[in-house]
């Protein structure tokens, strides 16, 4: 493939308390080009820490290190909280969870698309909002006009996440880090949200982090995947060869799966190996 | 919609009856039904699973067996009784109910004792003390968990303790509210097993709300399928697992569970 758009060495994500620190991701290096890269594992696993540290969202008091964040050759490290500000939403945008929690509750759901777009382009009120309802139309919203004049609290959670993924998408970042995107959404919905990040990938040549606990889905939506332990990364491979994954931590995922047309008497469970946790982080470069 | 047919197996009792449930949201001219006449039958003994979307009201189905929720019509009728809106005490011991959030369905301020010996003092049961460190050894907790509590627990370990507050009263139907949606996939295999070791040595009947397809096909015999409140389809496990529905909603179900396919 081309060449990297974000480069990731040696991150560290810590957490420190009087007593201990606590090392939620410990010195992973990888690297994203115009393509989809998955990132899966189980809560705690560092996963989210990861997308949230590129964009410096790691709250006080966790403290973010590496050798280099490097996107589209800028060193995000070096940027003021000022550059910072227009690097994210216009160069890199984070779709989060839980549209609850994301959405400002006090402001139409219009007007926040809107501003996100006002915010980085010189487009007029007018302009923003005729954008902004053909983008609701894009994830699928019925009725966007209607939707756009209404507050966070009128709408579903599908229906939040859409606006939500309609909001990141609208600057037309470079690269997008769609944290557990479509686990609240019903399937059919779901499968509409990865077609539109599909098409952006495809067409625009946009990067994807996509970040989910699902491997079924990462195995069929993603080029590569990262699988991650214990704020390592342990295993990289292409998405279509997850299914032949040769570490033991992501063979024992496979197997806890049931599937749905090879019954199984019972389900195999995962044997944590302590030493998973101490092995070297695998660099995922491209 | 045609409403599911009886096909369980002949020689064994009903457990539960479920005719013409509908279940109502509201009032006035704002009522809503969110279950439209939906019959299901369970064996004694049997695992049944309805699935559905979000919003189907397969988990309204079983608020109103459980009784948690009270607007409804219809008949449902446990071991061939048919149960009025006025549950009597010793309904709750037939019939107990696993939520889905481990997180939200357990008392924070009670201990694990507190939470598994209530429904014991309430139902008057003698031995509360052997009974409570036998449930937490049958999920497979251990006593020294007696005395914890919840924020002490992980996700998996608050559902074994769900699960043992189910068991409590030694209920014959288990009512499984997506027990396992919470938590992640090594443990999900964990909270199975566990699950289906349970029913097997206590011959329980379940019921399993869910909304993904491999734990129902792992989990039950037959299948139910729920689209906005009505049930669609009803098929046995050999059906999904060939993956023969015949309804185009279940099959649409089934091929977004396979995962994602570019667009056709």
């Amino acid at each position: 493939m081309n060449k990297p758009l974000l480069e990731v060495e040696d991150l560290w994500v810590r957490f420190a308390s009087k007593k201990r620190v606590v090392e939620a991701v410990r010195g992973i290096s990888f690297s994203v080009g115009r393509e989809r890269v998955g990132i899966v594992g189980e809560s705690g696993s560092g996963k989210s820490m990861t997308g949230r540290s590129i964009l410096r969202l790691v709250r006080h008091p966790g403290q973010v290190d590496a050798k280099k964040i490097h996107f589209d050759g800028q060193d995000l490290q070096a940027l003021s909280e000022k550059e910072m500000r227009d690097v994210r939403g216009h160069k890199i945008s984070l779709v989060m969870q839980d549209p609850k929690f994301s959405l400002n509750p006090v402001m139409k759901v219009g007007d926040q698309i809107s501003e996100a777009y006002r915010v980085h382009t010189n487009a007029s009120k007018a302009e923003a909002r005729s954008r902004s309802i053909e983008m609701l139309n894009a994830v699928q919203i019925r009725n966007p006009e209607r939707v756009y004049d209404s507050y966070p609290h009128e709408v579903s959670g599908g229906m939040g996440q859409r606006i939500m993924i309609a909001m990141m998408l609208i600057p037309e970042p470079d690269l997008l880090i769609a944290d557990e995107p479509t686990s609240a959404l019903d399937v059919t919905v779901q499968r509409r949200v990865l077609q539109i990040m599909d098409k952006l990938v495809q067409e625009r040549g946009m990067g994807l982090i996509f970040i989910s606990h699902d491997l079924n889905l990462v195995a069929s939506f993603c080029d590569r995947v990262i699988i991650m332990y214990g704020g390592r990364i342990v295993e990289t491979c292409r998405a279509d060869e997850l299914q032949n994954a040769k570490h033991p931590y992501t063979r024992g995922l496979l197997n806890a799966l049931p599937d749905i047309h090879q019954p199984k008497d019972q389900l195999s469970v995962l044997e944590r190996d302590p030493k998973w946790i101490e092995d070297p982080s695998v660099d995922a470069f491209l | 919609m045609p409403s599911s047919e009886n096909t369980m197996p002949k020689d064994m009792p009903i457990a539960l009856n479920i005719q013409n449930l509908n279940v109502y949201f509201g009032e006035g001219h704002e009522k809503f039904r969110a279950v439209k006449d939906v019959s299901i039958s369970v064996a004694a003994g049997g695992s049944y699973g309805l699935v559905g979307e979000s919003g189907s009201g397969k988990s309204t189905v079983l608020r109103a067996v459980s009784g948690l929720v009270t607007n409804w019509d219809g008949t449902i009728a446990v071991n061939g009784e048919t149960i009025s809106k006025k549950r009597e005490m010793s309904y709750c011991r037939t019939i107990q109910m696993v939520f889905q959030d481990p997180y939200a369905s357990l008392h924070p301020r009670h201990s694990i004792d507190r939470t598994l010996s209530e429904p014991l003092r309430l139902h008057k049961f003698d031995n509360i003390d052997d009974r409570v460190n036998q449930a937490l050894v049958d999920v497979g907790l251990g006593t020294s968990f007696r005395f914890r509590y919840p924020h002490q627990l992980s996700g998996g370990q608050r559902q074994r303790v769900a699960i043992a507050r189910a068991l409590m009263l030694e209920p014959e139907i288990l009512l499984l509210d997506e027990p396992t949606s919470a938590l992640d996939v090594s443990v999900q295999a964990e909270i199975l097993n566990l699950l289906s070791d349970i029913r097997k040595k206590r011959q329980l009947t379940y019921i399993l709300v869910t909304h993904d397809l491999a734990v129902v096909a792992h989990m039950c015999d037959e299948i139910a399928v729920m689209s906005h409140g009505e049930i669609v389809e009803v098929m046995d496990v050999q059906t999904m697992r060939d993956s023969k529905p015949q309804h185009e909603y279940t099959r649409e179900l089934l091929e977004a569970s396979e995962g994602y396919q570019a667009e056709a």
